[in-house]
Parts: structure tokens; C-alpha cells; sequence
């Protein structure tokens, strides 16, 4: 067995320290434009597609589709699977899956988020719904 | 206003080494740049531009002190940074610089050592506390893409397979290439699986070494006495998440940096009688094929498979002199050799049982950064005169 992967704690900054924030209660946030309506993640605080400032925070369900995977067969912490899932709410994002057999992984897979520590914020991770 | 015919690569120049413990970076950047300036048949003092990337030992600046450039002379440089493709785009821009007047002989290098250095670390972007905990490498990050390449039009390995085939087929004939030996799909099937669905032959070498050419005026390539190769066309194009909106891991950014060059050369893929197509991963290779419209999308399977891509055999010659599949990847850079191979190719020099008779239009294409997270891409379109 190897150990469980330490994850370094996030930097943040002042544009992402609420999503930290946030994160500490186990809240995941997204971003939408109240100009274009358009969610997205990661983010900022202006708007990717219609440059706006009037970015807020919202928070998504957690629930998500796997879009596609890989799974890395050797690490020095194991093997893991990479990830992009796609959000309820609809912005898609990088991830890892985990806490589950890896091999089940499929395309399409419905997903939640899980946190996992680190000596700051936690950091979010998907597993099988 | 166009780049088109404004440009020739006079001077090219591959490192014979694949592996340098015994070298500096800088001295590999050396060594490629007085090939290439010999190869023109120039000398070091004659060069008026320079062009590096984000493996020049320090940057710009103390590359072009420790080359000892004639600092008077040396009017225009640019270090563009786009990973692999740094080099293909460099020559768009040479080309720019020459047509508009800025430099008349520019110089481009790319070195370096991953194998007995120490690779410098990417200074962290807006997305590093969103991605970096996730362990995105070349491997899986392009595993991504075959995954779903794969479920999207049922691409399969074997598929892929054969572009390792083709590509070991041409690195037999190439005294240089790190893997010499002809490899069969099935042998590519068996090797151990590194990131599902990619097997280690569907990953490129590993090398230290490098590469340089010379980008000059009309008037200066014809009164030198290499044969006249000049670009015709040029694109370049980036793609990325775009806040999570436009995630498509099918197709690269060479959907736009290939039809503005093709539009530039007046020219069509129908046309290319050779192309150097960046093969970091074999699923590189297949979707930059159908991105350049060498096929419809989702047909790159059906377009490599059964030697197509092997040259005196198949219908679009590729990557003859092995590629990076097979006998170079510079520091995880492919965009120079590829330039380098369709010079040769042009030129006539490639070897005899590669060569592509006739060979008088070609492309090379590369991308930077990584397909499955955000890369930049670039086409050049070239023609021998």
C-alpha cells in the first residue's frame, strides 16, 4: 500500500480567498455573470465570456457528470484518475476521482464532490455518486 | 499584407545527441546555432535577429551575451513562449519581422537536457490552487483526450497504434533516432499501459539535444547555396476551458491555426505531399490530422491505420525521420525538428528510402502546453522555389 496522498494547501489570493473561504464549510462555489447570466469555473472576477465585472458567487449542487478520465497507472503516491467532470450547473472542471475503484470509472459516470484536507483550505475531489 | 514567400529557411541544424551528461544547455544552444549558421553558410556576425523559447538557459538576454551576437547588428529578438510550438510560431514571426524590415538573417535555437538536467519549474498561472493538486502530466492529460476521442468515434488502439508503426518504420533509416527498431501494432498493444487508454509506445522519447535554422530574406537565401525553401503560409491559435464553458478534449487549436495558414499559402491538405505533424502522443498525431482537414473529424482512426502515413506506402507521408515517437523530442519540444524534416524533405535530403519523390510543398504543425488542459498551436506551410 502506499500512503495517502498530503495535498500542499492552496495559496490563495484575494480574488479566490471566498471560494477558500467557502470551502472551510464544506460550500462549493461557483461564479456567474448577472450580466450574461453565464456561470464558470475557476474564478475570477471578471467574466470570461462577456467581460463584465458583475461576477457572484453561487454555490453548486456538487453533482456532475464524468466527462472523460485517465488513469495514471504508477506515481509515487499510487495510481490515480484524472478528470474533467461537468457540473450540474454547467461550467466543467479538472479533478481527481477518487475514494472508489478506480477500474469502474466510465465516461458519463454521475459524480459528487468530496473535500479533502490540507494544512489550509481543503481541496475538492469528485467520487461516484 | 502577408508572409507569404517573404521568408526562407536558408540554414537548419539537428543535434546528433540524444543524450548529453557531459554538456551545458547553453552550449547545446551553442553548438545548434553554428550548424544551422554553417549550414547557411554564414557566420555568427551576420546575424540580425534571434529567437528563443522558454528552454534558453536564463531567457533572452544572457542567451544572446553568451552567443556573443554582434549587439550592434542585432536589431530585432523575440522569445515567444509556447511550449513545443514556440518554434513554428518563431518562424511566422521571423517572417513577419523580415517582411516588415526589422531583421534580414534571424536565428532560432531550441536545447536542452531532461534527461541529465534539471527541468526549471512553469512559473504558476490563475488556475494553479485549481488544477495543480490534480497531477496533470503529458501522460494523462493526453489520456484524456484518446478517452474521449475514443467514445466520441470510436477510435480505437489499434488505430492509434499504427502511427507508432509508421513512425518506427522511418526512425530504421535514421542513424540518430533513439528507437531504431521497427515495432508492429501488436507490439504496441502489449506495451505496459502508462495512463488508460495510452500504452508506452504511444509516448514519445525522452531526449536532451536540440535544433536551429536560419530564417532570411529572398535576396540573401538565392545568393547562398542551399536549394530555396521558403514559407508560404502561417497560423497560430490558442485553446484552452475558457471557465469551464467550451471544455472539448476532440479537437485542438489547430482547427484555426491550420486553415489561416492554408488560406495564407493558397493551398489545401490535398495538396501537402509530406507532413511533420508534432507526435508527443500517438493521439497527437491523429487529431491534428483531422483538425488540419487531412480527414473529416472522427476519421483519423480509419486515415492512419494500415500504413498510410508511411512514406512509399501510404498517402500522406509523415514524420520521416522518426519523430518524436522514435528518434527525438528535444527538451519535450517537438516544433524544430518538425520544422527541420520537412527542410530536409524539401530540400531533397531526407534519407533515400524516405525521401518523398518530388517533394516540393509541405506542412509542419505543432502544438505547446498540453491538449487535455491548454496548449497553443502553430502551421507552417512550406515550399521548395
Amino acid at each position: 500500500m502506499t500512503e495517502a496522498k498530503k495535498f500542499n494547501a492552496p495559496v490563495t489570493n484575494p480574488e479566490s480567498a471566498p471560494f477558500w473561504e467557502a470551502a472551510r464549510q464544506g460550500k462549493f462555489l461557483i461564479k456567474r455573470c448577472t450580466a450574461c447570466g453565464e456561470p464558470h469555473y475557476f474564478p475570477r472576477s471578471i467574466c470570461p465570456f462577456c467581460f463584465s465585472d458583475k461576477t457572484v458567487w453561487e454555490e453548486s449542487s456538487g453533482e456532475a457528470t464524468v466527462y472523460t478520465y485517465s488513469l495514471m497507472r504508477k506515481s509515487p503516491t499510487g495510481p490515480y484518475a484524472i478528470a474533467y467532470v461537468t457540473l450540474k450547473e454547467g461550467p466543467s472542471l479538472q479533478t481527481n476521482i477518487v475514494d472508489c475503484d478506480l477500474d469502474k470509472i466510465r465516461i458519463g459516470q454521475k459524480v459528487k464532490v468530496v473535500w479533502k484536507p490540507t494544512d489550509g483550505a481543503p481541496l475538492p475531489f469528485f467520487t461516484m455518486a | 499584407m502577408t508572409i507569404k514567400g517573404k521568408a526562407y529557411i536558408a540554414g537548419i541544424y539537428e543535434h546528433p545527441t540524444r543524450h548529453a551528461p557531459d554538456k551545458s544547455t547553453a552550449q547545446l544552444h551553442a553548438e545548434v546555432a553554428k550548424g544551422a549558421i554553417e549550414d547557411a553558410g554564414l557566420t555568427k556576425d551576420d546575424i540580425d535577429g534571434y529567437f528563443c523559447a522558454g528552454d534558453a538557459a536564463g531567457g533572452l538576454w544572457p542567451m544572446v551575451d553568451y552567443l556573443g551576437f554582434n549587439t550592434k547588428k542585432l536589431r530585432h529578438v523575440d522569445s515567444t513562449e509556447t511550449g513545443g510550438c514556440s518554434y513554428l510560431i518563431h518562424l511566422g514571426h521571423a517572417a513577419e519581422a523580415i517582411a516588415a524590415g526589422k531583421c534580414s538573417i534571424a536565428l532560432v535555437t531550441l536545447a536542452g537536457k531532461p534527461r541529465t538536467g534539471v527541468m526549471p519549474p512553469r512559473a504558476a498561472g490563475a488556475e494553479a490552487d485549481f488544477e495543480t493538486a490534480y497531477g496533470a502530466t503529458t501522460h494523462n492529460a493526453y489520456g484524456m483526450c484518446a478517452m474521449r476521442h475514443m467514445h466520441d468515434y470510436g477510435t480505437t488502439s489499434e488505430q492509434l497504434a499504427w502511427i507508432k508503426v509508421a513512425a518506427s518504420h522511418h526512425a530504421q533509416y535514421n542513424p540518430h533516432a533513439m528507437l531504431k527498431e521497427v515495432v508492429t501494432v501488436e507490439d504496441v498493444l502489449n506495451s505496459p499501459m502508462i495512463s488508460d487508454p495510452l500504452h508506452r509506445m504511444d509516448c514519445c522519447v525522452v531526449t536532451d539535444g536540440g535544433g536551429a535554422m536560419i530564417v532570411t530574406t529572398e535576396e540573401i537565401a538565392k545568393s547562398l547555396k542551399k536549394p530555396l525553401v521558403r514559407l508560404i503560409g502561417h497560423g497560430e491559435a490558442m485553446k484552452g476551458p475558457r471557465g469551464g464553458k467550451d471544455l472539448d478534449l476532440t479537437y485542438s487549436a489547430g482547427v484555426w491555426s491550420g486553415p489561416r495558414a492554408f488560406e495564407e499559402a493558397g493551398v489545401t491538405p490535398k495538396d501537402i505531399k509530406y507532413a511533420s505533424i508534432y507526435d508527443s502522443f500517438t493521439i497527437t498525431v491523429l487529431m491534428q490530422l483531422e483538425d488540419l482537414g487531412f480527414c473529416k473529424k472522427g476519421e483519423g482512426g480509419k486515415f492512419v491505420a494500415d500504413g498510410n502515413l508511411i512514406s512509399g506506402v501510404g498517402k500522406l507521408p509523415f514524420n520521416t525521420d522518426g519523430g518524436g515517437l522514435c528518434s527525438n523530442h528535444p527538451v519535450n519540444r517537438g516544433g524544430m525538428t518538425k520544422i527541420l524534416e520537412a527542410v530536409r524533405q524539401l530540400r531533397g535530403e531526407a534519407h533515400p528510402k524516405v525521401q518523398v519523390p518530388n517533394c516540393d510543398l509541405a506542412i509542419a504543425h505543432g502544438t505547446g502546453g498540453l491538449l487535455g488542459v491548454r496548449h497553443a498551436a502553430s502551421t507552417c506551410i512550406l515550399e521548395r522555389v
